[in-house]
């Protein structure tokens, strides 16, 4: 790739976080202020033009989301930045918050700025304290010079910005369950209708978006929709995208390319080094622990939204996990499935129970305890929770458990004859 | 209420909030941090602070702060780990970090040694996984890890 087109990653060092620098090398604050020249409908039409999905995880249009907000309405708008990234596998957004915060920031007031929202929270995980830390120092760079607070570059706009920290719930990456939290409740999600465009954060409407989402916000209305379009290789799909390649390859990490333009299998050889130790793969899980498991002969696949959903999977949130011929796949989904009966809310009956019962189940197996029609009921206990809860934590639990069954049945079936994990 | 357990800072620090959110009650999490950070734990007797500051009932402080694992409703240890054993780290070698732990410090995870010294947990993935494994030491990452590295660390400590 062009250095041009690259977004992200060559600004990825400790020099690049000062707002200095964003000024100086990044055209900072240069995009708001064009922004602010604006109609709000050109600033959504521009972002429809882009063809930007959103990019922690659900995929959907950015420039559409937006213009959910009803205008008429005379409630306090909200735009709130989902940066709880907890999607196992998943680490683009901590670099973007520690290296670029004024990226995010102006994304953040220039999105502010186009649903009509003067107050933005930033909703960060627990455990990145640090960065927590970074963005305020950063956030108050801003409020001093004048690109944040009250008539931002004499436009007349106020926007307000604020870190929130979460406490430790993968269940708050979810958005209803994230403005719950916001809202200093237990994170569970909502049911929806509403959505959060008509009721959100403190029941006035409100938009949602991803860290890198928002972080693409500038360089589009600077350098225009159609440019960002162009980006991207595939029709649907704009920009860059921050692929988190990690697990048994050489050279774990963030890879940066146009949406559309590579394959797992390039992704993983060409840009990751290959397997390590030279072993053979045996499985990829292409977008986050929720994505149903991926073999060897189907990594030819481009690594994008519909590429993917065509066989089965789902690009998600880009976080990729390789696991070379070594390694149990039994144990591996009886870790990722422990994950989701930990992070249950226990709202939904058929997520709470289930995810435990498929827990135990795949420990049974792993252990050398399992029995014949122990494959049959996973199957069954997936399918009583698959598309039965308020959220998508229950089909993220499902999904990969029946991916797994019927992907390496023979490997799960010899734990259960043999009595005992092959590999131990 | 009786005596205040938390400090003029932390009240200062909350005061400077209240303007950033449209009610009170959303004050909750990052009270809970501030004070969490004061106290090491969150004890009835400092949820009940926080529910009086913020004008809430100490059980609605008590069921959103048991909702998140951040939030310590024990005591923990000066120096609290977490190691995280999710799909990345584990493909990397996290289960061997997990073991030497709790062998050099004789406790198994979720336990404080006798000492106060140390809390060791299991974590679940803290994004991340391109540096794996990683763990947290109170608030700090340490990541790349292997045995001999964490080894190091951890005879580091005083």
């Amino acid at each position: 790739m062009a250095a041009s087109e690259s977004m992200y990653i060559e600004h990825f060092s400790e020099e690049s976080r000062p707002l200095d620098y964003y000024l100086k090398k990044m055209n900072g604050y240069t995009a708001s202020k064009k922004a602010f020249g604006m109609s709000q409908d050109d600033i959504i039409g521009e972002m429809k033009k882009s063809n930007l999905r959103g990019r922690g995880g659900a995929g959907f249009p950015t420039g559409t989301k937006w213009g959910f907000i009803p205008k008429q309405s005379t409630k306090p708008k909200y735009l709130v930045c989902n940066a709880d990234e907890s999607e196992p596998g998943t680490f683009k957004d901590r670099d973007l918050m520690r290296y670029t915060p004024h990226l995010l920031i102006e994304g953040m007031v220039i999105g502010g700025f186009a649903i009509g929202a003067h107050a933005g929270y930033i909703y960060i995980r627990g455990e990145y304290t640090r960065e927590a830390i970074l963005l305020n120092q950063a956030i108050k760079e801003a409020y001093a010079k004048g690109y944040l607070g009250n008539n931002i570059q004499g436009s007349g706009f106020n926007f307000d910005l604020t870190v929130h920290r979460g406490a430790g719930a993968y269940i708050c990456g979810e958005e209803t369950g994230l403005l719950n939290s916001l809202e200093g409740k237990r994170g569970e999600p909502r049911v929806k209708p509403p959505f959060p465009a008509q009721a959100g954060a403190f029941g006035g409407p409100t938009i949602v978006n991803n860290v890198e989402t928002l972080t693409a916000v500038p360089y589009i209305i600077n350098r225009g929709g159609e440019w960002f379009a162009k980006l991207g290789k595939l029709e649907k799909s704009g920009g860059t995208r921050l692929f988190c390649v990690s697990g048994h390859v050489k050279k774990p990490g963030l890879v940066e390319l146009p949406a559309g333009s590579v394959t797992l299998r390039q992704l993983i050889y060409d840009h990751c080094g290959g397997i390590l130790n030279d072993r053979k793969l045996k499985a990829v899980i292409p977008g986050g622990s929720s994505a149903p498991v991926l073999t060897p002969d189907e990594i030819d696949v481009i690594v994008d939204i519909e590429p993917m959903m065509k066989i089965g999977t789902m690009l998600g949130s880009a976080g990729i996990m390789v696991v070379s011929e070594d390694y149990c796949v039994v144990r591996l989904i009886q870790r990722i499935t422990k994950f989701y009966a930990h992070e249950s809310c226990g709202q939904c009956t058929p997520c709470r129970e289930g995810c435990k019962w498929m827990e135990d189940i795949l420990e049974r197996i792993e252990d050398g305890h399992g029995r014949e029609q122990d494959l049959a009921l996973l199957l069954d206990i997936s399918d009583n929770i698959n598309g039965k809860t308020l959220c998508a934590l229950g089909d993220a639990a499902a999904g990969p458990v029946i991916s797994f069954v019927k992907k390496f049945r023979t490997e799960f079936e010899s734990h259960i004859r043999g009595g005992k994990c092959p590999n131990a | 209420m009786t005596k205040k357990i938390l400090s003029q800072k932390f009240y200062d620090e909350m005061d400077q909030l209240v303007p950033r959110y449209p009610t009170r009650v959303a004050l909750l999490l990052p009270a809970l941090h501030v004070a969490q950070a004061e106290t090491g734990w969150l004890p009835p007797e400092v949820m009940e602070e926080v529910a009086s500051y913020i004008g809430i009932h100490p059980a609605q402080v008590k069921e959103v702060a048991s909702f998140y694992t951040m939030y310590n409703l024990k005591p923990v240890g000066k120096y609290h780990l977490k190691i995280c054993t999710n799909v990345a780290c584990c493909l990397r070698g996290a289960e061997a970090l997990v073991e030497h732990c709790e062998r050099k410090l004789g406790i198994v995870c979720g336990e404080t040694t006798r000492d106060k010294k140390f809390t060791v947990m299991e974590e679940e993935c803290l994004g991340a996984c391109g540096t794996a494994p990683a763990m947290m030491l109170n608030d700090d990452y340490h990541e790349n890890l292997d045995v001999q590295k964490l080894d190091g660390l951890l005879n580091g400590l005083e």
